[in-house]
């Protein structure tokens, strides 16, 4: 198992609910280390669905929207969903301006992100 | 435009690597604070910089460690003035595809740009495409906010 010092997660059934370390994601050594924690909650824990809760962090580069599609990609290969909640206005419009708010699936909260997956679960 | 008043400055030529890069803008986040920016302002410039500097380092000179990176940064109370110079072979920003239409939507790269673009008041590269110069003034609507 990767051992995770970006991501703190919590294993509800098939769904991987995860909350980020770092307050800034940006483009370092660290963003590829993130990538694969992230990445191996699909490829390695065998987790369908993850929610990705933005809780705390106040910025992300692009670098950061490039992993997050990579994860989109290997959670839709095993028929999962990736949900996104909690993201600081300054962040969702980043994905507003990108346009990939159309892409992933965006909630406010944690409570509204857990009970879309419960609906379909 | 009239030249704004500046109360702080930094212009330096730094190595080749993104850490290096962060250290630089570590210090025009310092100088945005001290100057009273904030909120969504405050995120577009940071945006802008950390997209310009990764585009130099990483595209521009292919953290080749032979290449260094010229920075400039200025902050005023109202305006924010930005610029990076690399070593490399340029490029043509006009060139690159949207990456918000068909394929390239669900593409993990080619966002940074566009970025810049989007949350910068001026944005101009030089011919060559190894400079970027933005500014960014504050509490301007973008053209994107036309749309809300």
């Amino acid at each position: 198992m990767t051992e995770r010092q970006h991501i703190v997660v919590t294993i509800i059934g098939e769904l991987a609910n995860v909350r980020f370390v770092d307050k800034r994601i940006t483009d370092s050594a660290n963003i590829e280390d993130l990538g694969e924690e992230l990445f191996s909650l699909v490829t390695q824990d065998r987790m369908k669905h993850i929610l990705l809760n933005f809780l705390g962090v106040e910025f992300m580069s692009s670098a950061a929207l490039n992993k997050l599609i990579t994860l989109d990609k290997k959670v839709k290969e095993v028929g999962g969903i990736l949900r996104l909640c909690c993201l600081k206005d300054e962040i969702m419009e980043v994905f507003v301006l990108t346009r990939l708010n159309r892409v992933f699936d965006i909630r406010k909260t944690e409570a509204e992100a857990l009970r879309a997956f419960g609906a379909e679960s | 435009m009239v030249e704004p008043t500046w109360s702080w400055t930094l212009h330096r030529h730094m190595p080749s690597s993104v850490e290096a890069g962060h250290k630089q803008i570590e210090q025009l986040l310092a100088a945005l604070t001290s100057n009273n920016w904030d909120g969504r302002d405050f995120f577009h410039v940071q945006m802008a910089a950390e997209e310009a500097m990764v585009n130099a380092v990483k595209h521009g000179n292919a953290e080749d460690v032979n290449k260094s990176v010229e920075v400039e940064f200025k902050v005023s109370k109202d305006w924010v003035y930005v610029r990076f110079r690399d070593q490399g072979k340029g490029f043509k920003p006009e060139l690159l595809p949207d990456p918000r239409e068909g394929e390239y939507l669900h593409s993990p790269n080619g966002r940074g740009v566009m970025l810049i673009k989007e949350m910068m008041t001026r944005v101009q590269y030089n011919h060559s495409g190894t400079e970027v110069v933005m500014y960014k003034q504050r509490n301007q609507p973008l053209p994107s906010d036309q749309g809300e």
